[in-house]
């Protein structure tokens, strides 16, 4: 496929890892921020073939894996509405809310679909006059537009039935939470390409000023990820607070524009809780007071449901790169992809499905 | 959950609200793209596809970047060696 497989060329990786190994005087700590990435990574294997010139240190960039516990109680309780046809992204299906997951309630009779788009979550609310068809709208800023445009166009139809759950989490404001943490190791950071190509990187330009770290925003091929650390390395090699670009083909400094009206438009920025992390000042997205009709919460009246995490899953410390998956006593143990206990382990961006799928087979291999 | 794919684009149109849409492919196969965010686009262009809409329209001229970034880098490692073999 064009633009997919140019960019998976295992020789010119090969010189990128040479050059980066070259280049690095110490191991640099490095933290890419998004899941699709760290699944890039763990699945080529580059944090190994990097060892000793780049210490990848995996985020909390999956917007499924950081879903707070109570957010999918509440999902279950709509759900499980009698007129109720509830839709979500298929990663969400397996999410353990405290006491079962969305799939398990379809099994027990709920209405439970899986969309690929927003849209057809709003195409089936104009099939199905009759009953409430609920979208579960999760997400980083690379997601917003399309959920924001859903709720725009029923808005604009007069759809009375369609409304979204909304957990929608923000990128820099979470690299902020993680940089005021005195003990943190973090060096620089791999910038997430597909919410830079919504969003642009002037935001990021702020962050890098203020904590004297460079970000290099990169792509999500092998090639891009490689280049994207080599670019890194150099730029900390040389002692420069920069951010620089390597996914140009995609990314521009001002996003896209189209997309950020619509995010503007529909959505206003709100205090949020991370799962595993917990609260962090104005990373998520809520709906604006004009569009709070289409809010599910409001709608069927769940916004009161609550919960405390339970303790057994260290989700919190590997969110927040303190522990890798294999530290967790749990891991590949009483915690696996088919019975997760947290939910980095469901998402295949969560470090510990990663980490599960391809380190598992390396030492089966080795 | 961010991940986005590259497509050619090979149909554009538009839906009843008036907003742009239409076809992409992957490889072999075919899906219905919203253009909202790309509206410029036209047959034959490459997009990237996040949730059923297109978040960017790829520049093929950036595209070639990283191979030329990774030229250079050759040319210097051949500038390199002579300094090794010392
Ligand atoms: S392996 Fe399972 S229990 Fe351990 S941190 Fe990961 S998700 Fe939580």
């Amino acid at each position: 496929m064009k633009y997919v497989d140019e960019y998976r060329d295992p020789r010119l990786a090969r010189e990128l890892v040479r050059y980066i190994r070259r280049r690095s005087t110490r191991p640099w700590p490095v933290m890419e921020i998004c899941g699709g990435q760290t699944h890039t990574l763990i699945r080529y294997g580059i944090d190994q073939l990097l060892e000793g010139a780049v210490t990848l240190i995996h985020g909390p960039g999956c917007p499924v894996c950081v879903t707070p516990l109570e957010k999918i109680d509440r999902a279950l309780a709509i759900a499980r509405r009698q007129e109720v046809i509830f839709t979500t992204f298929g990663d969400m299906m397996r999410v353990p809310g405290s006491e079962t997951d969305l799939l398990s309630a379809k099994a027990r009779g709920a209405d439970v679909r899986m969309v690929y788009s927003p849209l057809d979550a709003l195409e089936l609310a104009r099939k199905h006059p009759e009953r409430q068809v609920v979208f579960f709208a999760v997400g980083f800023e690379t997601t917003a537009p399309a959920n924001a445009m859903a709720v725009w166009m029923a808005h604009q139809e007069g759809v009375k039935n369609f409304s979204v759950l909304v957990s929608h989490v923000l990128v820099p404001p979470a690299i902020q939470a993680l940089m005021e943490d005195p003990e943190t190791e973090i060096k620089g950071f791999i910038a997430p390409g597909h919410v830079c190509t919504v969003m642009g990187y002037q935001e990021y330009e702020t962050l890098a000023q203020s904590y004297r770290i460079p970000f290099v925003v990169a792509g999500f091929e092998p090639l891009d990820l490689l280049q994207g650390l080599a670019m890194l390395v150099d730029l900390l090699e040389e002692g420069r607070v920069e951010v620089q670009n390597q996914y140009t083909r995609s990314v521009c400094r001002e996003g896209n524009p189209h997309a950020r009206a619509i995010v503007e438009e529909v959505f206003e920025v709100a205090d949020m809780t991370w799962r595993g992390i917990g609260p962090i000042p104005k990373s998520g997205l809520c709906l604006r007071e004009r569009y709070r009709t289409f809010d599910a919460e409001f709608r069927f009246e769940v916004a009161t449901i609550s919960r405390e995490e339970s303790s057994v899953c260290i989700a919190g410390e590997i969110l927040q790169g303190k522990k890798k998956p294999v530290d967790c006593p749990a891991f590949g143990r009483e915690c696996s992809p088919e019975h997760p206990l947290g939910a980095p382990m469901v998402s295949s961006e969560g470090a510990c499905a990663a980490y599960y799928a391809f380190r598992r087979l390396q030492e089966a291999e080795a | 959950m961010c991940l986005g794919v590259p497509g050619k684009v090979v149909e554009v149109s538009n839906n009843a609200l008036g907003l742009p849409q239409g076809k992409v492919q992957f490889g072999g196969v075919v899906k219905e793209v919203n253009f909202c965010y790309t509206p410029d686009v036209q047959v034959g262009d490459y997009v990237v596809v996040h949730v059923g809409f297109a978040i960017s329209k790829i520049d093929e001229r950036e595209a070639q970047r990283v191979f030329d970034f990774l030229q250079r880098m050759g040319d210097l490692e051949g500038l390199d060696m002579p300094e090794e073999s010392q």
